[in-house]
């Protein structure tokens, strides 16, 4: 069973992080497309949150089909690759945007931001 | 939801002292639930009233829908906030004590959970650590197959690691659609594993509801939640 980490602030809903969690855990293939998941209770006890918390977690990635239930075997990641491409992309955006938020703070306007990045790249 | 235990009206008092002042309360089915509240605000006295070990001066309490009594004291498992096990007695000793008193008793899990938690069976009571004592006491309680379990200040006393394990067992051992009453006042420790929250305060309750709902209402933590609303009273 692949063991994820997870770290919580008590002062957003736990069911929101632990969905944001399990969403990169997903996207960045610790639990790759359409490998199975572990147990509801599995998890809650990795991550030491309440099943019921869990099982909200859960349904919302089902709703947003980025799992998927298969009767009685439990639950599995999506094999749909296009899908994962799109929330991996989705998930860099906000990455981007709080980054030329924070050097917005500091007084560095987006076109310089990327010069940053270009420097960290090597280029 | 199915209700599990209800409280309607609860009176008590302590000599002219009012204990719990119309306290009414719904717990349902398969949920972890915070009693929060500061020392003395009558978080121990509503549990006892539960457990029937004290009586009601008036209202109800109804268990499953019947009023409480033999038939619910064999289905909630209760963990006391002061341990009366007989220290002279090895943890062998506790089981055989539990397992005869208890037909719900499941001494597998109680085995399972002592390797867990580091603890030996030929071990005196008197000899342990006041921490593996509340293990102790917690993998008894754990241990039982009840519907509901009452644990009142479970992690009194104990230091971060043998809390995590606390914890830990109340999640591991947390089974469908049996419920937990957690009371403390050490709320920023269980927090996080709570369903839902019941806050009381002078005898009353003065606030309930989900965890997660009252954090995205007030964005903040259910301790900072709570600290705002009895510091802010503190001041008047």
């Amino acid at each position: 069973m692949q063991v994820i980490q997870f770290k919580f602030d008590n002062e957003r809903p736990i069911y929101l992080q632990l969905v944001e969690q399990l969403r990169i855990a997903i996207v960045s293939g610790a639990y790759p497309a359409g490998s199975r998941l572990p147990s509801v209770r599995e998890l809650a006890v990795m991550a030491k949150v309440n099943p019921n918390t869990m099982q909200k977690a859960l349904t919302e990635l089902e709703s947003d089909q980025l799992i998927f239930t298969e009767r009685t075997n439990g639950k599995y990641v999506t094999k749909d690759q296009r899908l994962l491409a799109k929330i991996k992309a989705e998930l860099a955006t906000d990455l981007a945007d709080n980054y030329l938020a924070d050097m917005s703070k500091i007084g560095i306007t987006p076109a310089e931001s990327i010069k940053y990045i270009k420097h960290k790249g090597g280029q | 939801m199915a209700t599990l235990l209800e409280c309607k009206h609860l009176c008590k008092k302590f000599d002219q002292k009012v204990v719990l002042d119309d306290v009414s309360l719904k717990i349902d089915k398969g949920k972890i639930i915070g009693l929060l509240g500061k020392n003395g605000a009558g978080k121990s006295t509503l549990i006892k009233l539960i457990n029937d070990l004290l009586t009601i001066d008036s209202g109800k309490i109804l268990f499953k829908g019947k009023p409480i009594g033999v038939n619910s004291k064999s289905h909630i498992s209760y963990l006391p906030e002061r341990t009366y096990l007989d220290k002279t007695m090895t943890i062998a000793q506790a089981f055989k004590m539990f397992s005869e008193f208890y037909s719900d008793f499941d001494a597998e899990r109680a085995h399972k959970l002592l390797e867990d938690l580091d603890l030996d069976e030929s071990m005196k009571i008197a000899k342990m650590s006041k921490g593996m004592q509340e293990k102790l006491q917690l993998i008894l309680v754990m241990s039982r197959d009840a519907d509901l379990y009452i644990l009142d200040e479970p992690l009194g006393g104990v230091d971060p690691a043998t809390r995590d394990h606390i914890l830990d067992t109340i999640l591991s051992n947390f089974k469908e659609g049996s419920s937990v009453i957690i009371s403390t006042h050490l709320i920023s420790d269980v927090e996080r594993i709570l369903d839902d929250v019941i806050f009381i305060d002078k005898g009353q309750v003065v606030l309930t509801g989900s965890a997660d709902k009252l954090r995205a209402k007030h964005k903040s933590s259910i301790n900072d939640i709570f600290r705002s609303m009895f510091d802010a009273k503190k001041t008047h």
